[in-house]
């Protein structure tokens, strides 16, 4: 028997070399969707819970969205272009030597490797005794790293600012004057 | 999005599906939020998960009802509110005498209710900043017109 694992990366790959191959966007845009879902079923597989939904619902749900209301706005066809050797090979060695930086990764779930050893056995045991919750991701996303987590809610709207400066239709510049 | 939506109005099925399911999108991204410090899931989870509870509203319904329903008016105001619910926590600790962000002065008389709800209000204020930052972005790309 394969492993799930092994299945699912198996479709996450074939996914996304159809991807790089179509050139009717509607499906693609589709299909990046449903890469997304095969992400976030293996992030479950990784007991990495919150990841997963978060990866289903704005990579499978919104940015799919997104990016359909894009292709309604432009075109759905890709503009044919001819097959270049040299894009093909840089892509290749940047892979290669994303690989071989990962060989010098701890193993997954290694007990002895480095960052399970630094702050997160505090933070396990704090979770419980200096908090009293059972989730120790809310735990260290809202106390421990409590900047960290505001930061990046910052970012967040920025980027909600960003876009309405940029697209915002006249409705909202209509209720910016009227305030 | 004009007429991916013109076309959506005609489908009796997705129409009625959709309306079966958004309540228990709605419903699950309450639960995802308030539930955050027990289970799995938080603030920026909800917020998404609520959002698109909305954007389904949105492409089955058309963008106009969608924002009948939600109008740019309380997005606007929800991105930011979200963001200065969760300093303003911060803040309010620092006046009543602990560090930035220091939940436990929250409460003066239980310092670990203090920080259930320090955790509370700022998961909220995440929730609240997400969720409304995607719907901004959503009406921002479907409130275009195609050229």
């Amino acid at each position: 028997m394969v492993p799930i694992e092994f299945l699912l990366l198996a479709f996450l790959a074939i996914t996304a070399l159809v991807i790089a191959r179509l050139e009717y966007l509607f499906a693609a845009a589709m299909l990046t969707g449903i890469f997304s879902l095969l992400s976030a079923g293996l992030f479950t597989l990784m007991d990495a819970v919150d990841v997963a939904f978060t990866e289903a619902a704005v990579g499978a749900g919104v940015s799919t969205v997104l990016m359909l209301g894009t292709l309604s706005l432009t075109t759905r066809e890709e503009k044919q272009s001819p097959t270049r050797v040299l894009p093909f090979f840089i892509v290749l060695v940047t892979g290669g030597a994303l690989f071989f930086g990962t060989l010098d990764m701890p193993l997954y779930g290694d007990p002895s490797a480095i960052i399970h050893h630094y702050l997160v056995p505090e933070y396990i045991a704090g979770t419980e005794s200096e908090f009293g919750l059972p989730n120790i991701v809310t735990a260290i996303l809202a106390s421990y790293r409590g900047f960290d987590t505001l930061g990046e809610t910052a970012v967040i709207v920025t980027a909600a600012l960003g876009v309405m400066a940029l697209l915002a239709s006249g409705k909202s510049r209509k209720g910016a004057d009227e305030e | 999005m004009k007429i991916p939506v013109m076309r959506m109005r005609e489908k009796l099925i997705v129409r009625v599906v959709a309306r079966f399911l958004i309540p228990f999108i709605l419903l699950f991204g309450l639960y995802v939020q308030f539930h955050g410090d027990f289970g799995p899931g938080g603030g920026f989870q909800a917020g998404v998960i609520f959002a698109a509870g909305f954007v389904l509203y949105g492409l089955v319904f058309g963008l106009s009802d969608l924002q009948r329903v939600v109008p740019w008016m309380i997005v606007e105001v929800g991105v930011a509110l979200g963001l200065i619910l969760y300093g303003g926590v911060g803040v309010f600790s620092l006046f009543l005498g602990g560090n930035f962000l220091d939940y436990k002065v929250l409460d003066g008389h239980d310092a670990m209710h203090g920080l259930h709800l320090g955790i509370l209000l700022v998961e909220l204020g995440v929730g609240l900043a997400v969720s409304a930052s995607m719907l901004a972005i959503f009406y921002a790309f479907a409130g275009r017109r195609g050229a």
